[in-house]
C-alpha cells in the first residue's frame, strides 16, 4: 500500500493506483473529470486533459514537484505522493483553458440534444467554464448521420475521446469505425457507408460522455429529465441483462446500461454489465422486464435537479439563437 | 576552414556506392569496435563524448543508450528517425542521400552497443527517392558481410531495413514513430513508458536521430577523447547545419561546433550573406518550432558576447533574448519579410501537422492559425494579440507530446520580439493586405 | 471537412508488385506485417495510378490480414494518399515558411493561373493535379515542388514552364494510366 495525499486528504491506495483512482476511493468534489478515461475500456484516458492535477511532491523518496500538470487519470500515485486538484489555482486555469477549447468547435445545441441533462461536457463546462465564448472563428461542422438503424452520430459534438473505438475494438470482434483525418478535421466514421451491428456495439452509446452517439430508438421520444429511471432486470443468454429502464408513465423509453457515480458501467457479479443490442433496443416492453426500483441519480447530472436549466457558458445566446 | 568529421567525403565520386565508400576509411568503426570492444565500453565512449541528440531535443545519446531495458529472451530495436520534417530541416537527406553508407555504419557500431538484432530506419514518405538510395546501400552491406549473420565473425547478428511515413510532421517524434512504424496512425504515446522500457511492440526500443547515429562513427575512430577537443565547453564536436530563407548560398553545411553565428551567415565558405545585397531582419536557428530573434539578438547576445553556433550560445537569455540549437535549421529572414505573415504560416503548419488526439493541442492549433489569419489579412483586432498569447498558455505543457509546445513557441516569440508589427497590421489593414512579400515580385502569367 | 467517396475497382497488381508486397512484409517477425502497411499502399497506390479507392483499400486490408477500417483510419491520417482522383501529374508545391520566404506562394499563383485550376484541382484533361505540401525537406533550394519521385528546385516562372513542357512531351514519369 502507498500513500498519498490529494487536496489535503490522506488514503491510502494499493501501488499501481493511478491519481484519478485514488481520488475516487476518497469520492466527492475532489475527484477530477474525467472525460475520455474509463476505467474499464484499456487503453483509455491521456487525450481529453480535462483531469490534469499539480503534483506539488512527486514521492517521498523524491519529494520535489512536478514541473508539467499530469494527468490524473494515467499517472500513478507513489508512496508520499501530494497532489493538488481544487487547492490549485494552476489546475483550475488549466481545466478552464481545456473546457474552452472542448467548447471551441462544439455547437452548443444542447436545447436539441438527446444528452442534455446527462452529458459530461455539460457538467463539466458548468463546473469549469467561464462566462460567454471567446472563440469568434466558424466552427467546423459536420452533418449528423446514421450508423445503421439503431445508432445516430452527432459528430459536431463529439470531444474524440475515442471511447467508443475502444469499445469495438474490446467488446466486438469486427470493428467498422474509428477515427479519421487528423488535428481539427479529425472525425469518428466508417469512411464507407457501414452499419455499426455486432451483438455489443449499443454500448458505444452509454461510453460516449456527450450526445455524439445516441440512441436512435430513443430519439425525439422525449427529454430525459421528464422520464423516470428505473433498476430492471431480464434473463438474457447473451448479457447479464442488468439495465436502467427510462420510463414515462408505464412506457418504457429507453434502455441503458447502469451506471456509477462516474458515468461507467457498473460491474456485477465481477464483470462489467455490458448490454446486448437485444436488451438495449428491442426490449422497450414493461413485461420483458423484473423493475427492482427507482434509480438514484448521481452527484454528476442536472437530472436529479429534477429540471432542467441552461446554465453559462452554455446559455451564450449567440449561439443558441444560430440554432434554427 | 573547419574540420569535417560526417561530409569529408561527402563529395567523392561514387560514395555512396561500397567500395568508394570503403576505400575512403568506410565500416573503420564497425571493425574497431566489434573486434576490440564490449558493448559497454562503446555506449561509455558515446557518453565521454557527450554526444547530444541531434534531432532537436538535444538528450544525451549515450546516457539514453544505458537506459534500455535488459529483460531476458526479450528483442531490442535501435530505429533511426529520419523522418526530418521540421521546416527549415534538411540535413539527414543530405546525409542519406550523398553517403549513405555513413548511416548504415553508424547504425551496426550503436545496435552492437544496446544489443539489438533488428534495426529500421524510419524514413518520412516524401523521401522516397533516398528511400531507394539507402535500400541500395543496404543490400550491399548485406553482401559484404556487414549486416546479417555473424557479422564480422564477431558473432553479432543485425537486420537492418528501412521503411517509409506518409506525409505526417508528428511521426517524427519518437513513439508517433513507433505507431507509425507498428502501422497505425501516427498518434504519440503517453510517456511512461518510455521507449527505452517499452517501445516497439511493447519491446525495449532506443530512437535517434539520422546525425547522431552517423557521429557514432567519427567518435569510434577517433576516441571520444580527441572528438571532445573540438568545440565548446557544452557542444562538441561537429553539427550539420541546414540554411535557408533568405541567404545567398543556402544548403547543408558541416560545422564545428563554436563557429560565430556572424561568420556562418556572412561567411564565403558558408551562407555569404543576404540575399539580394539586403539586411538580416530575423533568424530562426533550429527548425520553426524554436524562437525566432530579431536582428539585435543574432550575432550578438543580450549581455553583448559573440552570439556563437552552440546549444549555450544560442540560447543564452533563454526564451527572452535567446533561442535554440534545436535541429539545426537556420531560417534566415530579410528586412523586407513579414512576421507576422510568417508567424502564421508556421501555426497553420503546427495546425495542420497536429495528430488531433489532445484536446488542447487539437483545438488550440487550429484556433491560434484562424485568429493569425484575420490578423494577417487585416481582420484582427488588439484583444485577438493577447487572446493569442492566452491560448498559446494554456496549451504549453498540457499535452500530451511536445508538438504543442512546438506550436506555441513560435507563436509567443513573434510576439515578444514583434508585438508592434503584429499591432500595424491591426491599425493598417489595407496595408497589410496589399503587401507582397516574396522576392519574385508580382509573377505571374 | 467533408469525406467524399469515389469508388473504383481494385487494380491489378503486377508481379512485380506483388513480390516487393511480399518482400516488405517479410521485413517485420511473424504476425507483425501490419507494420508494412505505409509500404504496400505506396505500392499498391501506384499500381492504382495514384489514388486508392475504398474497393483498392480493402484490398490492402485483405492483403495484410488486418480490417478495412484500420487502413481507412491510416490512409487519412497520412498526407500523401490520395483518396480521389489525380491526373497523370501531381504538382506538390511546398508552401511552408522557409520556401515562403523566397517566393512559393508567387509559384503556387502562377502554376494556379497557367494550368487554370485551383490548389486541390485537376485539368480537365487529366494532365495535372495541383496541390501544396508541408516543408519537403529541400529549403535551401527552394521554391521547390515534388513531382512523382522528384524534387524540383530554384522554381522560377520559366522552370515551371519546362517542366510542364517535358511532362507534356511524356519525358518526365508520371502515374500509370489504369
Ligand atoms: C513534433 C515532433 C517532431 C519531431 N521530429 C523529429 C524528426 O523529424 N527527426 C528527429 O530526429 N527527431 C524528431 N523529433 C525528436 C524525437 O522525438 C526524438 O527526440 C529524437 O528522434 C531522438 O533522437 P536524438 O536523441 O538522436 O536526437 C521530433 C519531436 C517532436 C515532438
Ligand atoms: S463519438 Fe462519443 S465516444 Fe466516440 S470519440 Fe466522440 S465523444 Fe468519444
Ligand atoms: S500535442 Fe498535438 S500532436 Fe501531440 S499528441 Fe496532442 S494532439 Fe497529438
Ligand atoms: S480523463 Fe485523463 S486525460 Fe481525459
Ligand atoms: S520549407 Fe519548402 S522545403 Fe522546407
Amino acid at each position: 500500500m502507498v500513500k498519498v495525499t490529494i487536496d489535503g486528504i490522506e488514503i491510502e491506495v494499493e501501488e499501481g493506483t493511478t491519481i484519478l483512482n485514488a481520488a475516487r476511493q476518497v469520492g466527492g468534489d475532489i475527484v477530477p473529470p474525467a472525460m475520455c478515461y474509463y476505467s474499464k475500456l484499456e487503453g483509455s484516458g491521456g487525450k481529453c486533459r480535462t483531469c490534469l492535477v499539480e503534483v506539488a511532491a512527486g514521492s517521498e523518496r523524491d519529494p520535489r514537484p512536478m514541473p508539467k500538470l499530469m494527468v490524473s487519470c494515467s499517472t500513478q500515485v507513489q508512496h508520499g505522493m501530494v497532489v493538488k486538484n481544487l487547492t490549485s489555482d494552476r489546475v483550475k486555469e488549466a481545466r478552464a483553458g481545456v473546457t474552452e477549447f472542448l467548447l471551441a468547435n462544439h455547437p452548443l445545441d444542447c436545447p436539441v440534444c438527446d444528452q442534455a441533462g446527462e452529458c459530461h461536457l455539460q457538467d463539466l463546462g458548468f463546473e469549469n467554464g467561464k462566462e460567454g465564448t471567446r472563440f469568434e472563428e466558424e466552427k467546423r461542422t459536420f452533418a449528423p448521420r446514421d450508423i445503421g438503424d439503431k445508432i445516430k452520430l452527432h459528430m459536431n459534438r463529439c470531444i474524440l475521446c475515442y471511447r467508443c473505438v475502444y469499445t469495438a475494438n474490446q467488446l466486438t470482434n469486427k470493428r467498422v469505425h474509428g477515427v479519421l483525418n487528423r488535428g481539427d478535421h479529425a472525425e469518428i466514421s466508417t469512411y464507407i457507408e457501414k452499419a455499426l451491428d455486432n451483438e455489443f456495439i449499443g454500448n458505444v452509446i452509454d461510453v460516449c460522455p456527450v450526445g455524439a452517439l445516441t440512441d436512435k430508438t430513443f430519439r425525439f421520444k422525449s427529454r430525459v429529465w421528464f422520464l423516470k429511471p428505473m433498476n430492471a432486470h431480464r434473463d438474457c443468454p447473451t448479457c447479464q441483462g442488468i439495465a436502467t429502464v427510462w420510463m414515462f408513465g408505464n412506457e418504457i423509453q429507453r434502455v441503458t446500461g447502469r451506471k456509477d457515480a462516474y458515468g461507467e458501467i457498473e460491474t456485477h457479479n465481477g464483470k462489467t454489465a455490458w448490454l446486448c443490442n437485444t436488451c438495449r433496443f428491442e426490449s422497450k416492453d414493461v413485461a420483458q422486464w423484473t423493475i427492482e426500483g427507482p434509480r438514484v441519480i448521481n452527484r454528476h447530472s442536472v437530472i436529479s435537479q429534477g429540471h432542467y436549466v441552461l446554465k453559462n457558458p452554455l446559455e451564450d445566446k449567440s449561439t443558441v439563437k444560430n440554432l434554427k | 576552414m573547419g574540420r569535417k568529421l560526417l561530409l569529408e567525403h561527402a563529395d567523392v565520386p561514387g560514395i555512396e556506392t561500397f567500395d568508394v565508400y570503403r576505400k575512403h576509411g568506410g565500416y573503420r568503426s564497425v571493425e574497431k569496435a566489434l573486434k576490440t570492444m564490449s558493448p559497454e565500453e562503446v555506449v561509455e565512449e558515446v557518453k565521454t563524448a557527450t554526444l547530444k541528440g541531434r534531432g532537436g531535443a538535444g538528450f544525451p545519446a549515450g546516457m539514453k543508450w544505458s537506459f534500455i531495458a535488459k529483460p531476458e529472451g526479450v528483442p531490442r530495436y535501435l530505429l533511426c528517425n529520419a523522418d526530418e520534417s521540421e521546416p527549415g530541416t534538411f540535413k539527414d537527406r543530405y546525409l542519406m542521400q550523398y553517403i549513405p553508407h555513413l548511416l548504415i555504419e553508424g547504425m551496426i557500431v550503436s545496435s552492437y552497443a544496446l544489443g539489438a538484432n533488428q534495426a529500421y530506419i524510419y524514413i518520412r514518405g516524401e523521401y522516397m527517392f533516398v528511400l531507394r538510395i539507402v535500400e541500395k546501400a543496404i543490400a550491399e552491406a548485406y553482401e559484404k558481410g556487414f549486416l546479417g549473420k555473424n557479422i564480422l565473425g564477431s558473432g553479432f547478428d543485425l537486420d537492418l531495413s528501412i521503411a517509409p511515413g506518409g506525409g505526417a510532421y508528428i511521426c517524427g517524434e519518437e513513439t508517433a514513430l513507433i505507431e507509425s512504424l507498428e502501422g497505425k496512425r501516427g498518434n504519440p504515446r503517453m510517456k511512461p513508458p518510455f521507449p527505452a522500457v517499452q517501445g516497439l511492440w511493447q519491446c525495449p526500443t532506443v530512437v535517434n536521430n539520422v546525425e547522431t547515429l552517423a557521429t557514432v562513427v567519427p567518435i569510434i575512430n577517433m576516441t571520444a577523447a580527441e572528438y571532445t577537443k573540438i568545440g565548446t565547453e557544452q557542444s562538441k564536436g561537429t553539427k550539420l547545419i541546414s540554411a535557408g530563407g533568405n541567404v545567398e548560398r543556402g544548403g547543408v553545411y558541416e560545422i564545428e561546433l563554436g563557429l560565430s553565428v556572424e561568420e556562418f551567415i556572412y561567411g564565403d565558405e558558408w551562407c555569404r550573406g543576404i540575399k539580394n545585397g539586403k539586411k538580416m531582419k530575423a533568424l530562426v536557428p533550429g527548425g520553426s518550432s524554436v524562437p525566432i530573434l530579431p536582428a539585435h539578438l543574432i550575432t550578438k547576445t543580450a549581455n553583448g558576447d559573440t552570439r556563437l553556433m552552440s546549444y549555450e550560445s544560442l540560447s543564452d537569455g533563454g526564451f527572452a533574448s535567446g533561442s535554440m540549437l534545436g535541429s539545426g535549421g537556420f531560417i534566415v529572414f530579410d528586412e523586407d519579410q513579414c512576421i507576422v505573415r510568417n508567424t502564421w504560416n508556421f501555426a497553420r503548419f503546427y495546425a495542420h501537422e497536429s495528430c488531433g488526439q489532445c484536446s488542447p493541442c487539437r483545438e488550440g492549433t487550429g484556433w491560434m492559425e484562424k485568429v493569425l489569419h484575420r490578423i494577417e489579412t487585416g481582420k484582427g483586432n488588439m484583444r485577438d494579440i493577447d487572446l493569442l498569447a492566452d491560448i498559446n498558455k494554456k496549451i504549453e505543457g498540457n499535452t500530451i507530446c511536445p508538438l504543442g509546445d512546438a506550436a506555441a513557441w513560435p507563436v509567443a516569440a513573434a510576439i515578444r520580439h514583434f508585438r508592434e508589427e503584429f499591432e500595424w497590421h491591426v491599425t493598417h489593414p489595407e496595408e497589410a493586405v496589399k503587401r507582397n512579400y516574396g522576392m519574385l515580385k508580382g509573377v505571374t502569367a | 471537412m467533408k469525406i467524399e467517396i469515389t469508388e473504383q475497382k481494385r487494380p491489378v497488381l503486377s508481379e512485380e508488385a506483388k513480390a516487393e508486397i511480399q518482400r516488405v512484409i517479410k521485413q517485420y517477425p511473424e504476425g507483425r506485417q501490419k507494420s508494412a502497411i505505409l509500404r504496400v499502399m505506396h505500392i499498391v497506390e501506384e499500381e492504382a495510378g495514384g489514388w486508392l479507392s475504398p474497393d483498392t483499400m480493402d484490398m490492402i486490408a485483405e492483403i495484410l490480414s488486418i480490417e478495412p477500417i484500420e487502413v481507412y483510419e491510416v490512409a487519412t491520417f497520412y498526407t500523401m494518399f490520395n483518396l480521389q482522383p489525380v491526373g497523370k501529374y501531381v504538382f506538390e508545391v511546398c508552401r511552408t515558411g522557409p520556401c515562403m520566404l523566397v517566393g512559393s506562394d508567387n509559384i503556387i499563383t502562377y502554376l494556379e493561373n497557367k494550368l487554370n485550376i485551383k490548389v486541390g484541382e485537376t485539368t480537365t484533361d487529366g494532365m495535372f493535379t495541383l496541390k501544396t505540401a508541408e516543408c519537403l525537406g529541400a529549403c535551401g533550394y527552394g521554391p521547390m515542388l515534388q513531382c512523382g519521385e522528384e524534387y524540383h528546385e530554384y522554381l522560377t516562372p520559366e522552370k515551371v514552364d519546362e517542366l510542364i513542357e517535358a511532362c507534356r512531351r511524356g519525358e518526365i514519369k508520371g502515374n500509370k494510366v489504369v
